[in-house]
């Protein structure tokens, strides 16, 4: 075959030394290493105790915001659940009654908001995709390892903001 | 001392009889390793130290480590028919049994056991200096002898193990 | 001999006996810890502080696991494999002189459990037995691998006992004596037997290596190949002593190669501390109390060797195996024995 670039190297086999075949060099060499890797920094987080640090916008759990005034902001339109590349959100919309309206803004509302966490890729689109302003992806918080695979399907409960009912400010 | 001695004689010569009887080869083997140990103990009550840690080392640690090698490989003993054997077996095997019986007391019928001699005895005759002197000054041309017969016999070995030109293993 | 030296010589072998334990069992902390700081890793540190209570919490764990015996495997021989592995690696560290001896009262304690005049050769005859208990292990298991990994352990032993004995020949040549207590008294001071066989060292080393089926030569235990090689079957603390074993045999090659080549208790200037303290008496205890702790260190600095090794090191082809046994170590061996020999003829015709 003709070589292309001319930039192929011919390879020699040439007979090894006698400090190579008597192969104690070399394992002295590479005791060397593991023994400077002995005293290196570890590259290991203590997890529970340390955390990786994670950059400023860096997507999370989801969490489903709550207006000024508590009442929650989602009035289940549904673009988030388009917008999902993964088919992870679900919701069921209802029609708020009277008597309901420090509880949620508009008159439409989510009755149930699950993301499945297995699903979910944490992309952030429906962050983008939300007209209200009421899913995000925090920050600070990861969904973490359960036993069950139920556990992963996160309903309102475990997604909507809680109400901050001791703040006196 | 004596009871330890007969302990141990009969330890020996049961473990001894359980290596013939013993169905399993490999069973056969542990006991013939056991009886070594025994044997080896029977050295210590004589003071003779050396004897008894070569024969463990040499027999129990080398020899029967490669018989128990050769029959694990072989994995004898697995099917049972193997173990049925015929009328004309154990009709020979009757004929060399009494065969050697006659020929074992023939030879021992006229030796007799050497007394013990508690004032000229030598309870340091088994240690390693003393055995190293009588080896290298009395029973020199023996041991040098018996040591041509080992480089023989690996010279041997060497020779049919060795590959033949042109021949290729594995 | 005296009741009272009976007594004490009981009580040393509990303690020796109660000493290898502790340290094979955490031995397989630090073989973790080292594995871990090898690879840049903090390793276990969750079980006490940093981790210490990580072998109890181990055996706690092989104690409880259910056992398991293979439907057709040899029952009785299937529960004495790992029984014979432990016992004989209990039985060898029996005849090493871990100090010289203390002055108590007026007695002579000599911190050595047994004192044979064939203690080199006993060592050497408890080392080629451990076999066995792999051998009889991986045969009852009844399972192709664990035979397998027996042969192999069996093999290997055998080829590589025969170069340990001829480089040791080359040091019970120098020394002349069998006793290891003597060869220990003759390397007095900084007079090492290392200087004079660095060769024969280095052979023993690697058979040490073998011996104890050690990586790169752990060709028995072969994960890759053989799954788990002779203890494949075995499991809770049936595994437990099969593990124990290989890390009391690591402790008790090591003593014996302190012994041997890095002159035991002895250390530099250990006269000079002698003569330093006017007491006699109080003299000789510090010296050999300071010997003791020397002698230790020797044996866990070369425990550590023996972990640094496996985290550095690949394991050998089972044909490179044989070859370095067989056509390398052996001869290197013999040539060792016989320069060893023209040496002592050649210092005793010069002076």
């Amino acid at each position: 075959m003709e070589p292309l670039s001319n930039r192929s190297k011919k390879v020699q086999k040439r007979e090894m030394t006698f400090a190579e075949r008597a192969y104690l060099p070399a394992i002295a060499q590479g005791l060397g290493i593991t023994l400077k890797h002995f005293f290196k920094k570890k590259a290991t987080i203590n997890y529970p105790e340390q955390t990786r640090e994670r950059s400023d916008i860096w997507r999370g759990l989801h969490v489903l915001k709550r207006d000024e005034n508590g009442a929650e902001r989602c009035t289940a339109c549904g673009l988030c659940a388009v917008a999902c590349p993964a088919e992870a959100i679900t919701m069921i919309a209802g029609e708020r009654k009277a008597g309901e309206e420090h509880l949620y803004r508009e008159e439409k509302y989510a009755v149930t908001y699950e993301v499945n966490m297995l699903r979910c890729i944490f992309c952030g689109l429906c962050e983008e995709a939300c007209p209200k302003a009421a899913i995000f992806l925090q920050d600070d918080k990861l969904a973490p390892a359960r036993y069950e695979r139920d556990e992963f399907i996160y309903g309102k409960d475990r997604l909507v903001e809680p109400l901050k009912t001791t703040e006196t400010k | 001392m004596e009871n330890l001695f007969y302990f141990l004689a009969s330890l020996t010569l049961l473990c001894a009889l359980m290596v013939v009887i013993s169905k399993n080869p490999v069973h056969s083997i542990l006991f013939l390793i056991i009886t070594f140990f025994t044997i080896s103990a029977h050295y210590i009550l004589l003071n003779a130290q050396f004897l008894a840690v070569v024969n463990i080392i040499v027999y129990a640690g080398a020899i029967m480590v490669l018989f128990l090698f050769v029959i694990m490989f072989l994995s004898v003993g697995k099917n049972e028919r193997d173990l049925e054997t015929s009328a004309m077996t154990k009709v020979a095997g009757t004929i060399a049994g009494g065969l050697l019986f006659v020929v074992m007391f023939a030879a021992l019928k006229d030796a007799h056991v050497g007394t013990f001699d508690a004032e000229n005895y030598n309870s340091q005759i088994g240690m390693v200096e003393n055995l190293g002197k009588v080896l290298y000054t009395k029973y020199l041309l023996p041991f040098e002898l018996a040591s041509v017969l080992f480089l023989v016999a690996m010279v041997g070995a060497v020779m049919l193990g060795k590959k033949e030109t042109g021949e290729r293993h594995f | 001999m005296e009741s009272v030296d009976l007594i004490y010589r009981g009580i040393f072998i509990l303690v020796i006996f109660g000493i290898t334990l502790l340290i094979a069992t955490y031995s397989t902390y630090f073989e973790r810890k080292i594995a871990a700081f090898i690879q840049d890793r903090v390793g276990p540190n969750r079980a006490g502080p940093f981790g210490l209570l990580q072998p109890l919490a181990d055996a706690g764990k092989l104690f409880f696991k259910e056992e398991f015996i293979p439907a057709k495997a040899n029952k009785a021989l299937f529960i004495i494999g790992p029984g014979i592995a432990m016992l004989v690696a209990g039985m060898s560290s029996a005849v090493i002189p871990f100090g010289d001896m203390l002055l108590v009262g007026g007695r002579e304690i000599w911190l050595q459990a047994i004192e044979v005049n064939i203690g080199v050769l006993y060592v050497f005859g408890i080392v080629s037995l451990g076999v066995y208990g792999l051998m009889i292990g991986g045969w009852a298991s009844n399972n192709k691998f664990s035979l397998l990994g027996a042969i192999r352990a069996a093999s290997q032993n055998i080829s590589y006992e025969l170069a340990m004995g001829l480089s040791l020949i080359a040091v019970i040549m120098m020394t002349g004596s069998l006793s290891l207590r003597e060869i220990a008294e003759q390397q007095q001071g900084f007079n090492w037997n290392i200087w004079y066989q660095p060769l024969g060292f280095i052979l023993f080393l690697v058979c040490a290596f073998a011996e104890t089926n050690r990586t790169p030569f752990d060709l028995p235990e072969s994960e890759a190949e053989l799954i788990g090689g002779y203890h494949t079957e075995y499991g809770s603390m049936k595994l437990g002593m099969y593990l124990f074993a290989e890390y009391i045999n690591i402790f008790v090659v090591s003593a014996v190669m302190s012994t041997l080549y890095f002159g035991a208790y002895n250390f530099p200037f250990m006269e000079n501390l002698r003569s330093a303290i006017s007491d006699p008496v109080l003299a000789n205890n510090v010296v050999t109390i300071v010997g003791v702790a020397v002698m230790f260190a020797k044996i866990f600095a070369f425990i550590f060797f023996f972990m640094w090794v496996r985290w550095t090191l690949p394991r050998f082809r089972y044909d490179q195996l044989m070859k370095l046994g067989w056509q390398i170590l052996i001869p290197l061996a013999i040539l060792n024995v016989v320069l060893t020999g023209g040496a002592i003829l050649l210092k005793d015709y010069l002076f």
